[in-house]
Parts: structure tokens; C-alpha cells; sequence
């Protein structure tokens, strides 16, 4: 029995989750905690953005939780004032799903990192995925391991020089947007750690997204793998290399719009230039197309060397989540035939000795 | 034969009744094992058997025994499945040591099982199945009903396969469907041996294949030829009858100890008045936990069958940050993996149930057999000083207590909270007294819902404790004002904010231990019914049976022996050392290499003698008479 057999009308991410007439500030999402990052580490911009963003959805701030695994960003929820849980190094999801199944008043995000989320923590992340549980993840990818000093990450490129890999890496990294579409995931955004524009518009929409949402956030660690983003952040350079998505439109980038993304023959999407492709040859974005090969097919125009990176929605479609059917069984259980217990108890044979 | 049986038994349902006059013996207590191929469904025999001796009252123990394989190859050894029930007129504390009488349904069932009936003891086989192909695929090198090897034996032939399909021949199924049958003929040959009630079996297989009547009756016919066959043979001189059990007053039901341990697990939801969220992966002997829980969704229970054991445990953590009761069901190698998320729930100080059915070991080990040699694990298995309550249940029945009991102590200590069960008590049934819901204990419990800063800031200070319990404030999200951040990281005492002072972590690891230590648990009872024992012999766990069984038998024969058993093992009873102390002897049987007995001396600096096996069984009451027998003897010969 599914919430849709049940004749529930399908509900936004946030619908259950009480709201305030309160204005609220981004201060008010700051908890006392000095925030302990490096200096020029990316993840105070996300959190900075994350403390403006928040005020915006106007809930209580106290059914907000911030779940995290073991790395650096995974210290985010001490900065904030929020509800929030520091777990075991990639296990975060598991516990946000538990949490998310027994209280659907809260909104749930899960801050992880590439080694957190793709590494040790590869399995859950995938099955929360899947599953469609009602939780926010926030994949913070530097491409390198930052709180362990400097170990190449399951994103880092092939090659990478570093403390354990001193002839360089061997690993095929993963694309965390490919990998979290061939998870079944119903929401798959990316942004980059400076753009707070580019990351609020995605946030807003993984908040609203009912669902598993899984944000990959470009984010620079300026101790272990500095400047690992700066081709993506060079205005011209950035102009030949990122391809905003926005739905309905034509996918064109380049300072001039001169670039814009066509299918292939075989199905899948390549760059090249409008005036080759013609305007009437490009890819219109739909982020809500049921079929996960577009979306997959976006996630690998670029290449791990960063020189066509799409930004913004990839996925989003509709599907039933675990929580709000997990719940409905158990209501529909409840009304049916009210639990009791010195009946369960009894059982149907008994005997009775005088 | 058959063919009269079938049809009387067309002709109506009337409850079997024995007519021909036969010589009927009484016994106080009988055991009897049904043994077959995995694919015999000797199981479900063996289950129905019991249900038939429960409804007439008998006290009873069961103790199922099956290959991990689904169906290992038909016909060997390694395919058995078997499953003895032992009955009696009074309250009897073990399955049985050995079988009176032996069902053996082909060869490798017979030689598998033989070496455990007693001499005069009756064997009664399936002749059907031991042809030329199954004797060679045991190394039978002739038939053993043919040669003299069964002569100590009282041997009744059965050709079952061919009276079963005979009894079915007008019912339209096909051979082979009419042959899966065969163990229904046997149970209703064993039920008219033993005046068992029939009734329940009829209704129970009328239910089962509700959906495919036409087996559901051919099921019947079998069980009904099966009794038949008994009654109009002559083969078969004795019927016996066994007395109902004269046990306390009151009404009862027959129950695993897995069954019983959700049970526990669902009445503590309600006693406490906390939604239940199992999280749990499969995994042998603790599946039917799950299966069990999953079907009581209408007590607000709701089952989480995760990708692995982490994400299992991480669930129920999950759900018991937000006020849920959080539980957690595996075996061994399930402990190893959740070791990690225990550890957070013992730095989170957040309540949590954490079920180990324990299975023989180390790694895979022997899923199917049971071992209790998780309690070094439980105690000690994790990084760092981590220390949780453990309890034990001593029978299956016992499960059902010992969940509520885990339930409390989570709950008021806000601990994770081990609860050893294993795969003899888990699969092991016994009559039940049902209790009355209203004498349950109330496991209510009070969230936070004001800041508690005792400086008057108004803030909340996430690990500021009960001065009794030591255990901090349960602070939901959700709860307005009292936002706070907890996590794997020491946490600064009180205000619980990230800490790396020496002193503090000090003070918090000692504190952790103290909560632990200072859980209230019961003295430990002795049993010592002539109060002039030299010699104490203390359990834990599912060896209460066997040790019990055997010291009546010792004291039987005129020797005192005192017995004591521990359902807590950490905190252990606050008399224990007391106890250990006023007998000049103590021994420790356990099925692990000593694992009590190695604390136990740790702890009280005291001579223990320890008594082990690790043969996935649990003891045979007349091992443990033996070696209780010796020690006697020694100790007075002192």
C-alpha cells in the first residue's frame, strides 16, 4: 500500500514541517561555536550561504537538523543553531533515515564530504538514494582528504600526486552526479562553493524537493588540494568551461552564449558550437524527464579535468518516498485493527491450567 | 489400509478418535525427534507436534536443529534437518538429552540421529527411502534394516511414501505432490501413538494452505491416514499417554524465545508509549525477530530493513535522536559490524536496544547452532571505554521479560543496551504464562522541554545529568529553545560542547562507567532448597535449562547443589560477590571458553571452575549431572 494507493496528493519536502510568522536572520542560524575551519577554506562560504538561505524557508528553526559524517565539513552542524548530530565517518544517511522515517515535522540534511559520502560511506548513500527518504545531502567535494592530511579522494583526478600516492593515484574516480543518478536518485543538483547565487537557487529547490536531494558543492581546500576549482572560477576560463542549466531553456554557454550542448548519435549530449549545431539543435534543459540517461548523459559532458561543467538542476522528478510510505503503512495498519497487546499477547491457542 | 483411512477421513472432520483397543502405557515424559531431509519439512512437523502437546497441556521444550544450506544435496548427511520436542506431566527445564523415539525419514536421517537414541529406544523409518541410491550417498554399505545393527533397537517399518501417495490417489495431485505429504503422515502416526489432540493441526494446515485448498486437504488426508495407519495396523502394540502438566494456574501458550523477544520488543513500545523503529539487516538465527515485528505495524512499530548491519544500527540511533525507541536485532558477526554506532550511542548517551541472537563463531561460524560466546564481545568488543549494560534471557519465554528489561534500562540510563539472546532460546519453544498487560511494568518517560543551564542562562546544556541515574536529558528536535549539537566527539561535561581537556575527558570516561555501574539490577537468587550446598553452579543464558535439569537430578541422588543464574551481566547483581564468597566451590558451565568464569575472577579475585563446550548445542542435562556429580564427589572427599 503506497501513499498513492492511499489517495495522498503528493506534498512538498517541507510540507509537514512546521513554519513561523518570525522573520529570521542569518545570525540566528550561527551558533556560539568558533567556527574552526582553515582560513580560505570553502566550506565557510557554503556555510555562510547555507546561515542566509535558511531564513528563507521560514521554518522553526528547531525542527531543523543538520546530520554529518566524519571530515572536515562534516563539523558543520556545531555552526549551527540548529538541531544537529557529528556521527561515524560515512554513516550519516542510515542515521538521518531513522530519523526522517519516525518525525516527518523535521527537514533533514545530511552534510557529508567525497570521502565521507563516496568512499566509506558509498553504500548508504546510495540506498538512501533509492529509497527516496525525505533528506537534504550535501555533498561538499574538495577532491582530496583534508581532515586525514592530504590522502587522494574517490574524486580526486587519475594521477593525483599526493601523501599516499607519491607516483600518483591509480583510482578511477567516481562522478558523484552519475553516481547518484544511476542510484535512482529523484534530485540531483551541483553548485559551486562561490556562487552563492548558483548554490542558493539549488538549495531552494533540494529544500522544496520531496525526496532524497543529493547537492554535489565544488569546494576548494586551500591546504591539500589548492585551487583545485580555479579553472571553474577564472571569469574567462569559467565562461568556456561552465554550462548553467536552466529548465526550458537551451543549454548555451560562453561568454557569448556561443557554445551550446546537441545529442549525439548514440544518445548522448556533446558541446560544440551553436553556430555549427544551429539554435533549433540544442538541448532544451528538463530536469524532470523520468529517464535517468539524460541527466547521466549532462553528468558526462564534462570530464574529471573539469573542462565542461554543468551547474544546477540535473534531476528532479517526482516519486514516492520511503518515509511518507513507511509511515502510511503503519497508519493504515493502526486504523485497520488498533494494536492490542493482550490480544497479540494471547494468541490463538491457548490452554489454561486450573 | 489407506485406502479405509481414506475413506472414513472423506466422510467427515470429526475430531480422530482411537477406537481399536490397544495397551496404553503412561509416562511421565517422553522425547521425540523428527528427523529428515531439509526438504521433509520436518520443521513444521516437528512444530505441530509441539502445538498438539501444548493445547493438551504437557509442559514442554522444543529444540530445532538445521543445516545454514536452504537444501543441501538431498539424501546426505549434511542435509538433516531435525527437531526434537520433549513433553512431560511435569515442569521440565530441557528439550532432552536424547530421543525416545526416533522419526527417521531416510538414511542419512537414521545414521545422523542413531548414535543419540538410547538402547530400547524405538526408531521408526520411512522404509520407502532406503533404497540402493540413498544407503550408498551415506556409506551404508548394507541396509541397515536388513542387517542386525538396529537389533538394540525397537524398530517400526513404515513404507510412508507409498502409504501416503495410496491415501491421496483420488485427490487429483500428482505423485510428487502427493509423496511432500509423507511428513504429515508421519505426524498424525506419532499423534495417534501419543493420544495428541488433532483438531488444531487440521485447522492449522486448513489456514496455512488456505489459499490452495486442494493441499490444504490432501495435508489433512495424510495426517489422517498417518493416524489410521496406527490404529488399525496392529504394528504399533502401545499407545502413551502423557498426563497434562500439573504447572501454575493460569493460561498458557506456547512460544519461541524469538516470537517472545518481539513480543517484549512490541510491549515495551507500548509501555513506554514510544513509537518502535527496528532497524535491522537479515541475518540467522535473528531473522524471525524481524519477520515477527514487521507484521505488528498497528502498535506504531515500524521495521527498517536496511542495506547492511550499519545502516541497521544507524536507523535506530537515528529515530532514538528523535525520540523514537530505536532497536536493533543480529547475531555475531551484525555485533561486529554496529560496533562503531554503539559507540556513538554510548557518547550520545541516547537510548538503544541492541538484540544479538548469538550463533557458534568466530566470523560465519555456524549460523544455524547455537554458542553464547558474545559476552566478551558485548562487554569489551568496541574502542575506547565503552561500557553498556548487557542482560540475558535464560529461556524462551524469558525473551519476552528480558526485552522489557533492556527497554528500562535504556530508557532510564539512556544507553545503548546489549541483550544476548542465542539460537537455543531463539528457536527453542515452551509454554508461556501469559502475563496480564496491566502487571507490565510503565516505561514512560519524560522528555526535556525547558532549558536547564544551571547557571540560569537560559541555555540548554545537553549533557547535564540526573544526579541518581547519571543519565543526561532527552532533548527532542522539535522542542523550541533547547537546540543543541551532540556527536562522536568528548564532549565537555554538562554544556557538551567539543572538548579536548585532559581533565575533562578524565572525568566524562568515568562518568560513563558509573552510569553503567550504578544501573539498578536485582540480586541474584540462589536456589539451594536444602540451604547446605558446598558447591554453586551459576549460569547465564540459555544454559539455565541443562543446569537446572541436571542439579534436580543430583540432588536426586541425595547431593546438595546450589544454583544461581544471572540474566544481567553488566552490571552484575550487587550480591554476586557476596554469593561466590559462602560456597567453597563454584562452577561456571558456559557454551564459549570461559568467558563468565574469565570475569568473574577478575572481578572478585575468586577461584571459579570453568566448565565449557562449543558444540552448537546446548549441554545435555546428563553431562552437566556428570560433571556436577564429580565435582561433588571431590569437594566432600576434601
Amino acid at each position: 500500500m503506497t501513499a498513492t494507493d492511499l489517495g495522498l496528493p503528493s506534498m512538498g519536502g517541507l510540507d509537514l514541517v512546521p513554519t513561523t510568522d518570525e522573520p529570521q536572520k542569518a545570525k540566528e542560524y550561527k551558533s556560539d561555536q568558533e567556527v574552526r575551519w582553515c582560513p580560505g577554506c570553502g566550506d565557510y562560504i557554503v556555510l555562510n550561504t547555507i546561515q542566509s538561505f535558511l531564513p528563507t524557508l521560514g521554518l522553526k528553526r528547531e525542527n531543523i537538523v543538520f546530520i554529518s559524517g566524519i571530515g572536515c565539513s562534516s563539523r558543520f552542524p556545531y555552526y549551527m543553531n540548529t538541531y544537529g548530530m557529528h556521527s561515524i565517518h560515512g554513516r550519516a544517511p542510515s542515521i538521518a533515515t531513522g530519523l526522517a522515517t519516525t518525525r516527518p515535522d523535521l527537514s533533514v540534511w545530511v552534510v557529508t564530504g567525497d570521502g565521507d559520502a563516496l568512499s566509506i560511506g558509498g553504500n548508504h548513500l546510495i540506498h538512501a538514494l533509492r529509497r527516496n527518504v525525505n533528506l537534504k545531502i550535501l555533498l561538499f567535494n574538495n577532491r582530496i582528504y583534508g581532515l586525514t592530511k592530504g590522502q587522494y579522494s574517490p574524486t580526486s583526478e587519475p594521477g593525483k600526486v599526493t601523501k599516499s600516492t607519491p607516483m600518483g593515484s591509480v583510482d578511477t574516480p567516481f562522478n558523484p552526479v552519475s553516481l547518484a543518478l544511476g542510484a535512482e536518485a529523484t534530485f540531483v543538483g551541483r553548485a559551486m562553493d562561490s556562487d552563492k547565487k548558483g548554490l542558493t537557487e539549488v538549495l531552494g529547490a533540494a529544500a522544496q524537493h520531496r525526496g532524497s536531494a543529493v547537492v554535489e558543492i565544488y569546494q576548494n581546500c586551500p591546504i591539500f588540494n589548492d585551487g583545485a576549482f580555479d579553472m571553474l572560477k577564472d571569469k574567462d576560463e569559467a565562461a568556456q568551461r561552465l554550462i548553467p542549466l536552466t529548465p526550458g531553456e537551451p543549454i548555451r554557454f560562453g561568454a557569448e552564449g556561443e557554445f551550446g550542448v546537441t545529442t549525439t548519435g548514440y544518445g548522448g549530449l556533446d558541446v560544440g558550437k551553436v553556430a555549427d549545431i544551429g539554435e533549433d539543435n540544442l538541448v532544451v534543459h528538463d530536469p524532470s524527464i523520468e529517464d535517468t540517461a539524460y541527466g547521466f548523459a549532462l553528468s558526462r559532458i564534462g570530464d574529471q579535468h573539469l573542462n565542461h561543467i554543468p551547474t544546477g538542476i540535473f534531476r528532479q522528478v517526482e516519486r514516492e518516498t520511503y518515509d511518507d510510505q513507511a509511515r502510511a503503512q503503519v497508519q493504515q495498519a493502526q486504523e485497520a485493527k488498533p494494536g492490542d497487546l493482550q490480544a497479540l499477547l494471547t494468541g490463538k491457542d491457548t490452554w489454561t491450567v486450573e | 489400509m489407506s485406502t479405509s483411512a481414506n475413506g472414513s477421513a472423506a466422510a467427515g472432520t470429526d475430531a480422530l478418535s482411537a477406537s481399536r483397543p490397544t495397551e496404553v502405557n503412561r509416562l511421565e515424559r517422553v522425547v521425540i525427534r523428527f528427523a529428515g531431509d531439509s526438504g521433509d519439512g520436518m520443521q513444521l512437523t516437528g512444530d505441530r507436534f509441539t502445538s498438539e502437546a501444548a493445547a493438551f497441556g504437557n509442559d514442554l521444550a522444543t529444540l530445532p536443529n538445521f543445516p545454514a544450506e536452504i537444501r543441501a544435496p538431498q539424501g546426505t548427511i549434511p542435509g538433516v534437518s531435525s527437531f526434537q520436542v520433549h513433553f512431560a506431566d511435569y515442569d521440565i527445564l530441557t528439550p532432552g538429552d536424547r530421543p525416545d523415539v526416533l522419526v527417521a525419514m531416510n538414511p542419512a536421517a537414521l545414521k545422523a540421529n542413531i548414535g543419540d537414541v538410547p538402547k530400547g529406544g524405538t526408531v521408526i523409518v520411512n522404509t520407502d527411502e532406503f533404497g540402493k541410491r540413498n544407503l550408498a550417498k551415506v556409506d551404508y554399505e548394507s541396509n541397515p534394516l536388513e542387517d542386525d545393527s538396529l537389533s538394540a533397537f525397537e524398530v517400526h517399518e513404515v513404507a510412508m511414501s507409498t502409504l501416503t501417495q495410496g491415501a491421496l490417489a483420488d485427490t487429483g495431485l500428482g505423485k510428487k505432490d502427493a509423496e511432500r505429504c509423507k511428513n504429515m503422515f508421519a505426524l498424525g502416526l506419532l499423534s495417534w501413538m501419543y493420544h495428541r489432540p488433532t483438531e488444531g493441526t487440521e485447522a492449522f494446515l486448513r489456514e496455512k494452505f488456505a489459499k490452495k485448498p486442494e493441499v490444504a486437504e490432501a495435508n489433512v488426508l495424510a495426517f489422517r491416514a498417518g493416524w489410521y495407519y496406527g490404529e488399525t495396523t496392529e504394528a504399533f502394540g502401545t499407545t502413551f499417554e502423557i498426563a497434562p502438566a500439573k504447572l501454575p494456574r493460569g493460561t498458557y501458550r506456547q512460544i519461541t524465545g524469538n516470537t517472545a523477544l518481539a513480543y517484549g520488543i512490541v510491549a515495551a513500545g507500548q509501555q513506554s508509549r514510544l513509537p518502535v523503529l527496528l532497524g535491522t539487516y537479515p541475518i540467522t538465527p535473528a531473522s524471525d525477530v524481524l519477520h515477527e515485528l514487521s507484521k505488528h505495524k498497528n502498535f506504531g512499530i515500524t521495521t527498517f530493513q536496511a542495506e547492511d548491519e550499519i545502516a541497521g544500527i544507524g536507523a535506530a540511533l537515528g529515530a532514538a535522536y528523535g525520540g523514537a525507541l530505536g532497536v536493533t536485532s543480529t547475531s555475531g558477526p551484525g555485533i561486529a559490524l554496529k560496533a562503531e554506532t554503539i559507540g556513538l550511542g554510548v557518547m550520545t548517551e541516547l537510548p538503544l536496544v541492541v538484540i544479538d541472537v548469538q550463533r557458534g563463531g568466530p566470523s560465519t561460524g555456524l549460523p544455524t547452532k547455537t554458542e553464547q560466546a558474545d559476552l566478551l564481545q558485548a562487554y569489551f568488543g568496541r574502542n575506547g571505554e565503552c561500557p553498556v549494560p548487557i542482560v540475558a534471557p535464560a529461556t524462551p519465554a524469558d525473551c519476552f521479560d528480558i526485552a522489557l528489561e533492556a527497554t528500562r534500562i535504556a530508557l532510564t540510563y539512556r544507553t545503548p543496551v546489549l541483550l544476548l539472546s542465542d539460537g537455543a532460546v531463539a528457536n527453542g519453544s515452551e509454554p508461556w504464562l501469559i502475563p496480564d498487560v496491566s502487571t507490565l511494568p510503565d516505561l514512560s518517560v519524560t522528555f526535556a522541554s525547558e532549558p536547564n543551564a544551571p547557571d540560569g542562562s537560559g541555555e540548554h546544556w545537553p549533557y547535564q545529568r540526573d544526579p541518581e541515574t547519571l543519565a543526561r536529558e532527552w532533548a527532542l528536535p522539535g522542542t523550541a529553545g533547547l537546540q543543541h549539537r551532540i556527536g562522536g566527539l568528548e564532549k565537555a561535561e554538562g554544556k557538551g560542547n567539543i572538548s579536548y581537556d585532559p581533565d575533562n575527558h578524565e572525568k566524562m570516561v568515568r562518568l560513563r562507567q558509573a552510569k553503567v555501574d550504578g544501573v539498578a539490577v536485582p540480586d541474584v537468587e540462589v536456589d539451594d532448597p536444602t540451604g547446605d550446598a558446598r558447591v554453586l553452579v551459576l549460569g547465564w543464558g540459555s544454559t539455565y535449562g541443562p543446569i537446572g535439569a541436571a542439579a534436580r537430578r543430583v540432588r536426586a541422588k541425595g547431593m546438595p547443589i546450589a544454583q544461581a543464574h544471572l540474566r544481567h551481566l553488566n552490571p552484575l547483581p550487587a550480591n554476586l560477590g557476596e554469593v561466590l564468597a559462602s560456597y567453597d566451590h563454584v562452577v561456571v558451565p558456559e557454551m564459549n571458553l570461559g568467558q563468565l568464569s574469565m570475569l568473574l575472577r577478575a572481578k572478585y579475585l575468586t577461584d571459579i571452575q570453568s566448565y565449557t563446550k562449543v558444540a552448537g548445542l546446548p549441554f545435555k542435562a546428563e553431562e552437566l549431572e556428570s560433571v556436577f556429580t564429580d565435582i561433588l564427589r571431590e569437594v566432600t572427599a576434601v
